[in-house]
């Protein structure tokens, strides 16, 4: 009889929407706390990293042109199937050293993070923008738009919340993004790019990438087509240095608390546009 | 008369207007012979006794003598607005930080021409420009921010508002006095206390600034004011104790910043250089287009972060349009800064100087042709004619570098998006100008130009409810309008 | 002629018609009207704006006495002053102009007539015609007619362009001058396009406006004019003048128009022949202004004569 053997899955790399391997062939063992083997994962090269950044950059433009209510929608599918695989999750967050009633409830509260970051994508332009009364026969007004190719080192824990922390706020503006994560969480954060895959994200929006933080760093601090990084997840001995190579393209560098819920977050990679029109006949 | 060029020889027609050489008195301004550091409520004396001069660009001769600020002068500047952080301005309420930013706009209105004309003396700008846009924005900006300090909290709802302590802030030649209103209004407003260091070519009037401040009785110490150049700028940049850095300047320095502040997590702001494209689009008012680019490039000799220097004209009316500009360029009046009727000022600096003809000198060795007034230029100063290059291509070296000069770049293009391609071909990402009649073409163009501030059938305007600041290369962070307070706010935005 | 995109006339003689920014077009004339005339080209500017006027009186109430008074006045602007030159025109009614031609003979005032129905220019265009070509026949130098705004904004330009067409032909020698009445067209770009059309249909100049109506000529008109008349230059080699008439009632205005004349359309056009300024009460100030120069104190109204 088949079937009693259990099947693993291979956790490979998200890029442009497929899960290829990474293109050095390597790969890095994942361990359940008891020291088990959970899987090999891809660990991503700097090559994979700069695919990913091509994807995300030309899937920017479309994303953001997306209108607001449609990114919305996504974003609410991305909570749905989530909450299709709710399971799934308790039991990968379990597996690697979770409670079970932690697990559930970390799972929970990332759905509902999808589910809060979906409502303001019609939202935050309205708080944020504004008409501005210039003393002239102008029209003034500051509309937010998304910074771009957006960098994101995923926090080591809490492996989900934290990823979802760190994308929902960055992509409902339209910026599209290249995630960085390594370790245990790495299986977190794959298995939730196998969720954006099927919830309409268009491929491209998210590429997720395993490996190692310490590689994998310098490259998107200093690639010049990514316009800003999120290191609020970046391992606490790493060598602050490496940062200095964000100036080389003026980056925006952000770091906030891993699980930060708020509307700052999402004006974190916002470029505010003022645009002046005069008022006559 | 009638429908000829025919003139019946009466002698009238050699009438030309001539302009008065309208000078501008400069009795109202009373330059020191020297100057101190306004340190902790004081003008003091450098601890290395260096000092600087600062030349009236448009006459090469000295105004003045101004102190240098080394590094422990820097360090007493910090000390000074730590403890008038604590002592004074931590617990002084909104509303009371608010009149002290009235009694500075007031004292700036009431002194506006003082200010003009040390403005247009120290750093070579038209008086028109100093006068009309300098003054009367800076006081503007006070004003303006005076309203917000007591008003926090309607600007961020929801948020803990905490200012940041000790903000160094570094400010270029261009608009000295008016860029450091725009740093120190929106610090003040939100609580905080500054070092400032207006650029080494231009400090006369950050000087005249901290008469003011004392006449107005800001505590000591809220506003320290170090002169100096880059050595100066460093020791504010590398200072432990400031909790804030905001600069305006070249997008080379601006990246040396951002190396230091990065790396220890210090929140930063940055306004920086740009080559901001012009588009003329076949339906655009063309006489109006004709002024807007006139002033998009020539305003303040060019020497404007967010100034139109490449220009780009719909091939259908590129020829007709460069030859109306070139006309037009023929009656600007280039010269005496102080008299009110020039058009355009001295060039900031023998160093600017050099770098702008060596630029133009790159493009005319690229293949570009160069077209230049028939105007006479003053024997002694830095001068340079309003110069524009035709013939351009987008690898050009003229139409990539920031020029900061007199000199407009024009290419063609044939479709919107051809425009837009290359106007957004660019590291930076400050402003961009569009010229159509066509409302939806503005607005399509308004959406994909990455660019902070777009100017649609008008440029270079500025007012301080309006936020202004770069994409990309141009920096980040915003100042002006309510956007402009979350960098002197912590926790309300912004990148490092 | 080049580009095209608006056709006037039934030749098909295309004139391309630009659009204006109302913002950017008064800032503009905002900053011309700070530009400082040099105290030594000062007593030319004034001379220069006597030369251009066009001396005017167009009351109900206008007597053969009244238009000698205005005559003697125009070709002798100060009495006491010979260097001062006379103006360039008296303009008054048809009726007047019989008293008018009368009174400048042998100087170089040119007598100029509003005909056609002025100011409304709302009676049939055989009217019109009959009463320009009466007013030629008196011996009027020169014609102002107005535009005929009721075709004009109703949207007939082709109309309006055609009467122009018939005027000019009916003034013979005669100089045309068409009035836009800038005032009641609502926009630049309106003043704008009633520009193009006068000039293609064939006006000498073309006018700001009646006096008959607050609205009237103002800087940055006369500026958008003014670039009209640059563009239409431009597009076809023909010079057309500029008349601004109504509200101009001091020296220092006019100078401002010949700033912004000088500096649109370049110093050619700052002559009697490209350039009038339609005035009843400028004169006295000008002279005001030439006595403060000669005497280098200020001047009073007890030294120019009233008319």
């Amino acid at each position: 009889m088949s079937g009693k053997i259990p099947i693993a899955k291979t956790y490979k790399l998200f890029i442009n929407g497929a899960f290829p391997r990474s293109e050095s062939g390597r790969t890095f063992s994942v361990d359940n706390p008891e020291g088990e083997l959970i899987a090999n994962v891809s660990q991503a090269s700097r090559k994979d990293f700069r695919e990913a950044v091509r994807a995300a950059r030309s899937a920017q433009s479309p994303w953001a042109s997306r209108t607001a209510y449609n990114r919305g929608q996504i974003l609410y599918r991305v909570a749905e199937m989530l909450e299709s695989r709710k399971i799934e999750f308790v039991e990968l967050l379990k597996n690697i050293g979770l409670n079970s009633k932690a697990a559930k409830s970390e799972v929970e509260e990332a759905i509902h993070r999808w589910v809060w970051y979906a409502g303001w994508s019609d939202k935050y332009s309205q708080v944020l923008g504004s008409v501005n009364p210039v003393s002239g026969p102008y029209f003034n007004f500051t509309v937010p738009e998304p910074t771009g190719v957006v960098g994101i080192i995923a926090p080591a824990e809490p492996s989900m919340m934290g990823l979802v922390s760190r994308l929902a706020p960055a992509i409902v503006s339209g910026n599209t993004v290249v995630v960085v994560s390594q370790g245990q969480s790495s299986l977190t954060s794959i298995t939730i790019g196998e969720v954006l895959a099927t919830s309409d994200v268009p491929e491209g929006v998210v590429n997720i990438l395993t490996g190692d933080q310490s590689e994998l760093l310098p490259w998107m601090i200093g690639h010049m087509d990514v316009n800003a990084v999120d290191i609020s997840g970046i391992s606490p001995e790493t060598d602050h240095t490496l940062l200095e190579e964000a100036s080389l393209n003026v980056k925006r560098v952000v770091s906030r608390k891993v699980e930060e819920e708020s509307l700052e977050l999402i004006s974190d990679f916002l470029e505010m546009k003022t645009i002046w029109h005069p008022v006559g006949r | 008369m009638g429908n000829s060029n025919s003139k019946d020889g009466s002698a009238l027609e050699d009438f030309g207007i001539e302009y008065a050489s309208a000078i501008e008195s400069t009795s109202l301004v009373n330059i020191k012979d020297n100057y101190g550091l306004f340190i902790d409520g004081d003008f003091v004396a450098s601890s290395s006794g260096k000092s600087f001069e600062t030349l009236d660009p448009s006459t090469e001769k000295s105004l003045s003598v101004v102190t240098e600020a080394s590094p422990e002068d820097v360090d007493r500047a910090v000390q000074a607005a730590r403890v008038s952080y604590e002592k004074y301005w931590k617990k002084m309420s909104g509303a009371d930080r608010g009149r002290y930013l009235f009694r500075i706009a007031r004292h700036l209105q009431e002194r506006a021409r003082e200010f003009a004309v040390l403005e247009t003396l120290d750093g070579g700008k038209p008086i028109k420009e100093s006068r009309d846009v300098d003054l009367p924005l800076a006081a503007a900006h006070f004003f303006y921010h005076a309203g917000w300090a007591d008003k926090l909290e309607y600007a961020f709802p929801q948020r803990e508002l905490e200012p940041h302590g000790v903000v160094g802030q570094i400010i270029p030649w261009n608009f000295p006095l008016l860029m450091a209103a725009w740093k120190l209004a929106p610090a003040l407003a939100c609580g905080n206390t500054v070092v400032l260091k207006p650029a080494e070519t231009t400090p006369l009037t950050a000087l005249l600034l901290a008469e003011v401040i004392r006449d107005v009785d800001l505590p000591p110490g809220v506003i320290n004011i170090v002169t100096g150049a880059g050595e100066t700028g460093s020791a504010i940049v590398e200072h432990p104790e400031v909790n804030k850095l905001a600069f305006t300047g070249s997008t080379e320095v601006g990246k040396l910043i951002q190396r230091s502040a990065v790396k220890r997590n210090l929140p930063l702001t940055l306004e920086l250089g740009g080559k901001a494209p012009h588009v003329i689009f076949e339906d655009a008012a063309l006489d109006q287009a004709i002024e807007g680019v006139i002033n998009g490039i020539f305003f303040n000799q060019g020497h404007v972060c967010c100034a139109g220097s490449r220009l780009l004209v719909q091939e259908s009316i590129a020829d007709n349009f460069i030859d109306r500009l070139q006309k037009r360029i023929e009656l600007l009046r280039v010269g005496n800064p102080l008299d009110k009727n020039t058009d355009i000022g001295a060039i900031n600096s023998k160093a600017q100087l050099e770098r702008i003809d060596q630029l133009v000198k790159a493009g005319i060795e690229e293949g570009a042709e160069v077209f230049k007034p028939s105007c006479s230029l003053p024997d002694n100063g830095y001068w340079y004619p309003p110069t524009v290059l035709t013939g351009v291509q987008q690898s050009h070296r003229v139409a990539r570098e920031e020029i900061f000069g007199p000199v407009l770049v024009v290419q063609t293009f044939r479709t919107p998006e051809e425009a837009l391609e290359k106007a957004n071909n660019t590291p930076y990402g400050l402003s961009a100008g569009i010229w159509t009649e066509k409302g939806s073409l503005i607005h399509w163009m308004a959406e994909r130009l990455r660019a902070g501030v777009i100017w649609a059938n008008t440029f270079n305007k500025f007012d301080p409810a309006s936020p202004f600041g770069g994409y990309k290369e141009s920096g980040f962070g915003r100042e002006g309008g309510m956007h402009g307070l979350g960098a002197y706010l912590k926790n309300t935005g912004g990148s490092s | 002629m080049p580009t095209s995109n608006i056709t006037f006339g039934k030749t098909g003689s295309a004139i391309k018609v630009i659009p204006v920014d109302e913002v950017s077009l008064e800032a503009r004339a905002a900053s011309l009207a700070t530009r400082s005339i040099k105290t030594n080209s000062k007593r030319a500017a004034l001379h220069l704006s006597i030369r251009c006027m066009d001396l005017t009186t167009l009351e109900g109430a206008d007597t053969p006495e009244k238009v000698a008074s205005l005559c003697q006045k125009a070709k002798r602007p100060d009495p006491s002053n010979h260097d001062v030159p006379s103006v360039a025109a008296v303009c008054i009614y048809p009726e007047m102009v019989h008293y008018a031609v009368k009174a400048t003979e042998g100087s170089n005032v040119k007598v100029a007539s509003v005909a056609g129905a002025f100011p409304s220019g709302l009676s049939t265009i055989e009217a019109r015609i009959a009463d320009i070509a009466d007013a030629v026949k008196r011996g009027a130098d020169e014609i102002d007619i107005v535009l005929n705004r009721s075709a004009f904004l109703a949207g007939d330009e082709q109309r309006a362009f055609e009467e122009i067409v018939a005027s000019k032909d009916a003034c013979g020698e005669a100089h045309l001058k068409v009035i836009l009445e800038v005032g009641e067209l609502g926009s630049y770009d309106k003043i704008r396009q009633a520009s193009m059309l006068a000039m293609t249909a064939g006006a000498d100049f073309i006018k700001t406006s009646t006096g008959k109506i607050s609205q009237a000529s103002s800087l940055p008109r006369v500026l958008c004019m003014a670039e009209a008349v640059r563009d239409f230059a431009y597009q076809t080699n023909i010079s057309v003048g500029i008349k601004a008439a109504g509200g101009i009632r001091t020296a220092k205005q006019a100078w401002h128009y010949l700033v912004v004349i000088g500096e649109t359309l370049g110093t050619e056009w700052l002559n009697p022949e490209m350039f009038r300024i339609g005035a009843s009460g400028l004169l006295n100030d000008v002279l005001l202004q030439l006595n403060r120069l000669d005497s280098g104190s200020y001047s009073g109204p007890d030294y120019v004569t009233v008319d």
